[in-house]
């Protein structure tokens, strides 16, 4: 674990490799949202509206920050939503069966935090296992996985809705409604996870052994990075995040059902590609997929605040905006 | 022919099984095999549907010791017809009771198992061509509109202001809203928005967050549906404008349920639309092989106003929905 933490000196090659103005699209793009959003309607620039939008942002965002080191390193993970719901549900059931026993209070939250973060690990561990031992495509692998997750809390919900005790909800519902010096506390999570994922994307070696595993995974061999405990790794640390997005996710409604976490994995690839990640792989960047996650959210919040069009086109608006923020950036490389 | 006499049989066995006298008749004639196909239990009604056939079959299969049952849940279109296929090559079915997951792909398949001479009974979602099935076991979706309309109505002064959440973008949900529209037309009640939130929690309460944003006074949300409602009391809630506005769902979650019979200010009643019309369409069809009661038509299950004073009878605190 010695290179995650350990900073090494930023690379001369950073600079050379930012395509410019290019790499603005996506800034722009958001720019240009947050400004038609506060024409349309003198609500959305309300610190309210905020705080809802990048709240429920965070979710996706966590995982969408983990997402970016699978993809950067050339895998893919399509299981995320499900294993959200999957860890939903075992978290809200672990709790509600120690409750009996440990009474409303921190630990039981803490309690169930751990069981959160450790089910995250273990599918994140799965997913990687077997993309790295048993060589599997990482698309087939997390197709997989995503049926056998979803089905799952299907299953463990009896077809209906896994509900936390009321009392036990009313005691952890602050760790989304509530927050430190007025701002929730999952934008302080998600605002943490971002800062840290691109400091390790940037300037740690466990970044850069990702993009050069992405760029030419023979070429990394031999250069002597440990390629298959690097992927391991990154699907690991992806498990983890959405441990972590579950954890803010439970106390907002406190149930777990069958659609939940449904398309969140499309989503967060989403984000991941409009922030400039390649899908491909090779090349990484962290604040690119907060600014993607951002677009994704303030579409859905500007579509509902300005009734622009018929709701049945809301898809369409979100398709093209979408398509767009991407030949914003590729605009120019793809022409040369 | 051969199917006449096998039913004179049939239901003889069940009458000296009812009696409890000891049932000679059974061993001569052979078991009636009845298919049941539903889409699996993916989200909170289909969940309360399974449960509700599971239970049915179990309370059947003791009442009838002649009757058998095949169930199969089918995640996807496909799948279904698969099911369907199978019932009929291997387990030789006498009939089919089946809840299409879709109606056009659905209305060939089913129309193939009518043909072979079997019995048809179609439940919640028509066939696209009609006078496949024997009997239609289906919900009201015209209904559960009016009734919540009315509610809206008789409740709310003229100007007061409501917002809409609508499901998933289908013919049953163009069905409820037209005939909530057509319900409050004249009361002078104003829709200030209607957006879709898929009949699901997080889009539901994400919707609200944002009619919460954009309108200053809301009197009144119809969430049509169970679900959506909760997501939306969070919403409010998040809000801190509880006293402001009530709320109506729909379907008949036990959640619900139970505030309206704790008569809640915030869910003052739920409109039924219940997953347990499963139950009537197996009873019905089983009545069919037991006994000479004429079961062919339709069965609508009315959609009706869920109070404080009768919501015992919408109870079921075991299923899972």
């Amino acid at each position: 674990m010695s290179d995650l933490t350990r900073s090494d000196a930023p690379r001369p090659s950073v600079a050379a490799r930012l395509p410019g103005l290019s790499a603005l699209g996506p800034l722009l793009a958001l720019i240009l949202l947050v400004a038609l959003g506060a024409t349309l309607n003198e609500n959305f620039l309300s610190a309210g509206n905020i705080t809802n939008v990048l709240a429920r942002s965070a979710f996706i965002g966590m995982i969408a920050v983990g997402m970016t080191f699978v993809i950067t390193s050339g895998g893919l993970d399509l299981s995320v939503g499900s294993m959200a719901a999957f860890i939903a549900g075992v978290m809200i059931l672990g709790m509600n069966a120690l409750l009996p026993s440990m009474g409303v209070g921190l630990p039981l939250v803490l309690a169930g935090m751990g069981i959160a973060l450790g089910v995250g690990l273990l599918a994140g561990l799965g997913n990687g296992l077997l993309v790295t031992k048993a060589r599997i495509e990482p698309f087939i692998v997390t197709l997989g996985t995503m049926g056998i997750f979803r089905s799952l809390v299907t299953w463990l919900a009896d077809g209906g809705t896994i509900s936390l005790d009321f009392g036990v909800r009313q005691f952890y519902r602050p760790v989304y409604y509530s927050g430190l010096f007025g701002i929730a506390w999952p934008i302080i999570v998600f605002a943490i996870v971002a800062v840290a994922g691109q400091i390790a994307m940037r300037h740690t070696r466990f970044g850069r052994y990702c993009e050069a595993i992405g760029s030419n995974d023979k070429v990394a061999l031999y250069s002597a990075v440990n390629v298959e405990r690097i992927r391991l790794m990154t699907y690991v640390l992806l498990g983890l995040l959405v441990g972590l997005a579950t954890i803010m996710y439970v106390p907002r409604l406190g149930s777990a059902s069958g659609s939940t976490g449904m398309l969140w994995e499309l989503e967060a690839i989403a984000a991941v590609i409009i922030g400039g990640t390649a899908l491909k792989g090779g090349y990484g960047r962290v604040w690119g997929t907060v600014i993607g996650v951002l677009i994704l959210s303030l579409i859905d919040n500007i579509l509902i605040l300005a009734d622009l069009v018929s709701p049945y086109l809301n898809g369409t608006i979100q398709g093209v905006i979408i398509v767009l923020a991407v030949v914003l950036q590729r605009g120019k490389s793809s022409s040369a | 022919m051969e199917r006449r006499t096998f039913l004179t049989t049939a239901a003889i066995g069940a009458a000296t099984a009812a009696t409890g006298v000891s049932v000679p008749a059974l061993a001569q004639g052979k078991k009636a095999v009845i298919g049941v196909s539903i889409p699996s239990a993916t989200h909170g009604f289909m969940g309360g549907l399974n449960w509700h056939a599971q239970e049915t079959i179990k309370r059947l299969k003791t009442t009838y010791p002649n009757l058998e049952f095949v169930l199969a849940t089918a995640g996807a279109v496909g799948k279904q017809v698969n099911d369907i296929e199978d019932m009929v090559a291997t387990r030789n079915i006498d009939a089919l009771v089946v809840l299409p997951f879709e109606s056009e792909p659905l209305t060939s398949p089913v129309k193939a198992v009518k043909d072979a001479g079997k019995w048809v009974t179609v439940v919640d979602r028509g066939l696209s061509q009609p006078g496949i099935e024997d009997l239609y076991v289906a919900g009201d979706n015209t209904a559960f509109g009016r009734v919540s309309g009315e509610y809206f109505k008789a409740n709310l002064k003229p100007g007061a202001k409501i917002v809409v959440l609508r499901g998933i973008p289908t013919t049953l949900d163009n069905e409820r809203v037209d005939a909530f529209q057509a319900a409050i037309a004249g009361s002078g009640i104003e829709i200030l928005d209607m957006q879709h939130g898929n009949w699901n929690r997080d889009k539901a309460f994400q919707v609200m967050q944002d009619y919460l944003s954009k309108h200053k006074k809301i009197d009144a949300v119809w969430a049509a549906d169970d679900d959506m409602a909760i997501g939306v009391m969070e919403a409010i809630s998040q809000a801190g404008r509880q006293k402001e506005m009530w709320i109506v769902g729909g379907a008949g979650m036990k959640e619900i349920i139970k505030r309206v019979m704790d008569k809640d200010p915030q869910i003052p009643v739920d409109v039924s639309y219940t997953p347990a019309q499963i139950s009537t369409a197996l009873e019905v069809t089983a009545l069919r092989f037991v006994s000479n009661t004429p079961v062919y038509g339709r069965f609508i299950i009315g959609s009706t106003l869920i109070t404080a004073e009768n919501a015992a009878q919408f109870y079921f605190p075991d299923s899972p929905f």
